[in-house]
């Protein structure tokens, strides 16, 4: 990936963030959403990670966003002129967020990381799924079983919360 | 290969956190600050495979793997909790909920 490539992706995904942020209507905003998760996509396929890649694709802006579409459209969620926060909190809330993108910026800058050239060549194997998997069933295969069980939990509460009041 | 370091992505990545930090605070849909949660999650899954990629090590990936399952499960249980309470109290304004407050 070159620094062309890179600028014109990263312009595009901070648009479609911004827009999830500043949108007035909660669909447009999902939709939003959506671009910056396909986009996010391209840069995990351009980093060399497939897997993670198609995840994204499958799960986040598959399933996840598919959820969260439901539930805007179920509520009927319309524009809402008192949405935004007052000017006041606006503007501490946009002060705090720079404020800790430039000491982001700073820190890298000071670890020096930034001024190393580029990445260099992956090693042999490094895109496959099978090596993924590997790790997954060997060294993390506690967490594995344990994100199973999380699942479960997350199905069966989110099945209580959602049904309608016994009473 | 990239011809891009790490920091260019490392920038990028707070970059998208912030602005999803930024519709936690200025948003008062819940659901919008849902989605913002979501964006920030998704920043750091990208500063992990940036650092993957650099490291040459999968266990990023295998991290990225990880926090999508807590977001799925995430995502499911708390619009499950915004539908019950929009049941209740007819607005997902965040501002009107104070159901915890009393």
């Amino acid at each position: 990936m070159n620094t062309g490539v890179f600028v014109l992706l990263a312009t595009l995904l901070v648009v479609a963030a911004l827009g999830v942020v500043l949108a007035r209507s909660p669909i447009r905003s999902a939709l939003s959403l959506v671009v910056a998760l396909f986009f996010l996509a391209v840069f995990f396929l351009l980093l060399d990670a497939q897997l993670i890649a198609a995840l994204q694709v499958i799960v986040y802006a598959g399933a996840i966003m598919v959820l969260f579409l439901f539930v805007i459209m179920l509520l009927n969620l319309q524009e809402h002129p008192a949405e935004m926060a007052r000017a006041g909190l606006r503007f501490l809330a946009g002060t705090l967020a720079s404020l800790f993108l430039l000491a982001t910026i700073y820190f890298t800058n000071r670890s020096g990381i930034s001024n190393a050239q580029g990445m260099g060549a992956i090693p042999d194997g490094f895109d496959s799924t099978a090596q993924i998997a590997e790790r997954l069933f060997t060294q993390h295969l506690f967490a594995f079983e344990l994100t199973s069980l999380l699942l479960l939990v997350a199905i069966i509460s989110a099945v209580v919360l959602a049904k309608k009041k016994l009473a | 290969m990239t011809a891009v370091p790490i920091g260019w992505f490392l920038i990028l990545g707070s970059l998208l956190f912030s602005i999803g930090a930024l519709g936690v605070l200025i948003r008062r849909n819940v659901i919008i600050i849902f989605m913002s949660i979501e964006l920030m999650l998704n920043a750091v899954n990208f500063v992990f495979v940036a650092f993957a990629r650099q490291l040459h090590s999968l266990d990023g990936q295998v991290m990225v793997f990880f926090v999508m399952t807590v977001a799925a499960a995430e995502a499911a249980v708390g619009l499950a909790i915004i539908i019950s309470v929009f049941r209740n109290r007819e607005t997902v304004n965040a501002d009107e909920f104070n159901l915890l407050r009393w």
